[in-house]
């Protein structure tokens, strides 16, 4: 039989699931720990409990928001020394910008310009100054920085100069992390220059937590390869992903819309997750998460990743509830220390959870805790947050019309029956663990990122299209399932020959 | 003349971006530029064409080349600089300010990038109100005003001169050709113009203009409202369609990006298609296979939701857009202006008709 395990580490809870063939056996949700491992091997320890099953799944798929987090509460990031790769070129625009000036002062290290990189057409723009890269690397060995991103200019279309000073960089500090910018984005230098930056300062924690992960999973009794979701809604095996933390930025929501998707069985819903801390709205269409438009931003910072189209407002089942003066609603949370600090669970904090106890949408905790809450406060309470939704499904729906809407999440006992604009609420089993749905039924990706010269658009692409189902294959898919997700050409123009830079990703089941 | 606030730089991106037309280039790279110079005390000071001597010497810059490469060779205020003082040593005497070759995209702030390393003004106006991709699409041109000297800067130690030009046309080649060489963007000075030009042939007034649709924009969405209606209602424009891209065809030659975007109708739209053709900027747009909007009239694609352009080099296949038109100015609706700028001028055999005729 065919058994997966998915996990969400989110800020307030990491759930688990373990899905038979295309069933949900089991599921479970524990909160999350600050050291992340406990609350993971707590969760497999009540998964197993509930499912004997599951210690011996094939695979294990862990999504996690645990480095966004990180950027977007500036904490446990390591310092960066910056090259860039572009003189004479660019000198006014230094790596870091445009990023917000707190996250600046605690990333960047050092920043290194040098003359290299290449033009449109993949000339040198100079020669790449390769002594000054080794004198830097020295400086950067000698200050004790443990990792480096390097982008050089148009390193998507060449990227010799990132190489050798990635070489040269390993050459002189072999023990610091490189990262290079062609490897995680495209055409434009500032925002695959700030992917590179955000990667390297998560680069160690991403080590550190992929390990513990790994430990989880063994101190538990599964022997499974471990891989970590990614953005796109697509799996890379652990040891490959941990290098590239920020390819998993929005694995958490993309999970949850997934799993949505996947368990009403919808293609195109509105859904609304709602956590311990924030309720994401997005929309569904064909199964995945609509696509922001171009440039987003992580932390307040500038990246041209592609991510889910989402609204976050700061309601959640944690959410502080503050009476006097005038009513108030969040924004901040309690977080995961809901089960110590809400009302209901012993504690002195008015939560969201508490006012939905009071109100009878949820029995959790002790229910006497409540009883005392003005009735006028509750109602207020509640229409306050259904306000909040309505307004935020609004904003997110793109036709007038109304559209059905998935509610999941832990927090999902929040969203009314009835809600302006949406034809009919739809409440799945397992809603409470969708976004760890989302993780057990990820899918293996392969892509192609190459020139070709003297063909066809549509003979490019084709062939594009086979090597990348071919490596798809390599990397664990069943070809039966493969298809075509994203499909891009680039034409170059003054280079021999009609170029073509075809770019191809195509996404299937993992096989057996 | 005024001082210019960062917040009026601001507003001017957005509006710029949008009477881009698709092309010009994103003006972020510019406006970080901006943020920059502000940071260490830089103020701009914006003057209008009246306050100029009609023997006063004025500096037409721009930034040449393909969108795509300015996103990779950043734009430097220095190089901007660099081209300006070339021509001065070039005809021996200085000027007394800098203007935009074209208020759309990116080119709107070259001029204030350029100003604030030289401490020039910058005058209100410029000869596109909106922008086009070469370089006899302007009102100079459909003047007839002498279109040499040129100078370009190279980030290199570069330095190109063209010192005649037998035509608009040539020019334009010659310059081109010179630009592809060094990497397709340069910064350049075009012919300068005396005061009394300026105040005869430019078009007057279009920073303040672009700094206005910038605030519309601005003020709709703090006040939650549609920021495409803003637009409309503060330049008087029509929406032509909205819908989700579907296809999108691109190929660069000579130095230009060229390629069509068919969009699907949504909401009102549902059941009709909208092909659009461009050459960097947005020329032609057909609903169902009929030209319904054509250059000089403005046709901008803006974001559905947020409001924002989208420049030909980042449509997409799924963004939800609205295509929107926008009045030209007059001076590109009189017969010279057509030919210079009309629907021929792009290759499409149509006869010009307006959208709001």
């Amino acid at each position: 039989m065919r058994r997966r395990i998915g996990i969400d580490v989110g800020g307030t809870n990491t759930d688990a699931v373990l899905l038979e063939e295309d069933a949900v056996a089991a599921g479970v949700k524990t909160p999350t720990t600050p050291d992340v491992t406990t609350g993971i091997t707590r969760a497999l320890a009540a998964l197993v409990a509930q499912a004997p099953g599951a210690r011996a799944a094939q695979a294990v798929m862990i999504g996690t928001t645990h480095f966004t987090n990180a950027v977007v509460q500036r904490r446990d990031l390591g310092r960066v020394a910056a090259v860039r790769i572009g003189l004479p070129s660019g000198a006014s625009l230094p790596p870091f910008v445009d990023w917000p000036e707190d996250l600046a002062t605690l990333v960047r290290a050092e920043v290194v310009m040098l003359e290299g990189g290449h033009e449109f057409d993949g000339r040198p723009l100079v020669p790449f100054d390769g002594s000054g890269m080794r004198a830097a690397a020295r400086r950067i060995r000698d200050a004790g920085i443990r990792s480096v991103a390097i982008a050089a200019v148009f390193s998507p279309l060449n990227a010799a100069c990132e190489e050798d000073a990635a070489a040269i960089v390993r050459e002189e500090c072999p023990d610091v992390a490189v990262t290079v910018s062609h490897r995680l984005g495209r055409i434009g230098l500032l925002e695959r220059e700030n992917a590179a930056l955000l990667n390297a300062c998560l680069i160690e924690l991403a080590r550190k937590t992929t390990r513990a992960f790994t430990e989880a999973l063994r101190a538990s009794g599964i022997e499974a390869p471990l891989y970590l979701t990614q953005n796109d809604g697509t799996v890379m095996l652990a040891e490959v992903a941990e290098e590239y933390p920020v390819y998993s930025f929005a694995s958490g929501p993309t999970n949850s819309m997934r799993g949505a998707a996947f368990l009403s069985k919808r293609d195109e819903a509105l859904v609304v997750d709602v956590g311990g801390t924030t309720t994401d709205i997005g929309s569904l269409r064909h199964g995945f998460p609509r696509e922001a438009n171009s440039v987003v931003e992580i932390g307040g910072v500038r990246t041209l990743f592609r991510m889910p189209d989402l609204l976050s407002l700061g309601l959640g089942g944690g959410t502080r509830v503050a009476a006097t003066p005038a009513l108030a609603i969040g924004p901040t949370s309690v977080g995961y220390r809901l089960t110590e600090q809400a009302l209901v669970f012993g504690g002195d904090v008015l939560t969201v959870t508490d006012v939905a106890v009071a109100a009878g949408l949820i029995d959790l905790g002790d229910r006497a805790r409540v009883a005392s809450l003005p009735a006028r406060l509750v109602e207020e309470a509640l229409a306050r947050i259904r306000a909040m939704i309505e307004e935020g499904v609004d904003r997110m729906k793109t036709d007038a019309g109304d559209a059905p809407l998935i509610a999941v999440g832990g927090g999902s006992f929040l969203i009314p029956p009835r809600l302006a604009g949406v034809s009919e609420v739809l409440n799945v089993p397992h809603q409470a663990v969708a976004n760890a749905v989302g993780a057990a039924i990820a899918q293996v990706s392969g892509e192609v990122d190459q020139i070709f010269q003297d063909l066809t658009r549509d003979e490019a692409i084709a062939r594009a299209r086979r090597a990348a189902e071919d490596k798809a294959v390599a990397a664990g898919a069943d070809r039966a399932t493969l298809s075509v997700v994203e499909v891009e050409d680039l034409p170059l123009a003054y280079l021999p020959g009609n170029s073509l830079r075809t770019r191809v990703r195509v996404v299937g089941e993992i096989a057996g | 003349m005024r001082p210019v606030g960062m917040d009026e730089i601001e507003s001017l991106a957005i509006g710029a971006w949008i009477l881009g037309t698709g092309g010009g280039g994103s003006p972020y790279l510019a406006l970080l530029n901006m943020r920059q110079l502000y940071r260490q005390g830089v103020v701009c000071r914006l003057m209008d064409a009246a306050e100029l001597a009609d023997d006063d010497l004025v500096a037409v810059v721009s930034n040449m080349g393909a969108p795509l490469v300015g996103q990779e060779r950043l734009t430097d205020p220095k190089t901007m600089a660099l081209a300006v003082t070339m021509m001065e040593e070039y005809l021996g005497r200085k000027f007394r300010a800098l203007m935009s070759l074209e208020i759309g995209g990116g080119n709107s702030i070259q001029p204030f990038m350029g100003a604030a390393v030289l401490d020039l003004p910058v005058i209100d106006g410029d000869c596109m109100g909106r922008a086009f991709p070469e370089a006899q699409m302007t009102s100079f041109a459909i003047h007839d005003l002498q279109m040499y000297p040129l100078t370009m800067a190279d980030v290199r130690d570069n330095a190109v001169v063209v010192a005649r030009a037998a035509s608009w046309k040539w020019m334009e080649r010659i310059s081109r050709k010179a630009c592809v060489e060094i990497g397709s963007i340069a910064s350049t000075c075009k012919a300068p113009r005396t005061g009394k030009e300026i105040k005869e042939c430019a078009i007057l007034g279009s920073t303040t203009k672009a700094i206005g649709i910038g605030r519309a924009v601005q003020a709709a969405r703090r006040a939650h409202r549609d920021p495409i209606d803003a637009v409309l209602e503060v330049e008087a424009g029509v929406k032509i369609f909205s819908g989700k891209i579907h296809d999108i065809a691109r190929r660069t030659t000579e130095g230009f990006l060229r390629g069509t975007a068919t969009i699907e109708g949504l909401d009102g739209f549902r059941g009709h298609t909208f092909k659009l053709a461009f050459q960097n900027e947005f020329a032609v747009g057909w609903l169902d296979d009929v030209p319904r909007v054509m250059t000089p009239d403005l046709i901008c694609v803006l974001d559905t939701v947020a409001g924002d352009a989208i420049g030909t080099e980042l449509l997409r296949y799924g963004q939800r857009v609205t295509v929107i038109a926008l009045p030209a100015p007059p001076i590109l609706l009189t017969p010279k202006g057509i030919e210079h700028v009309g629907p021929r001028a792009f290759g499409y055999d149509l006869d010009f008709r307006s959208v709001f005729a």
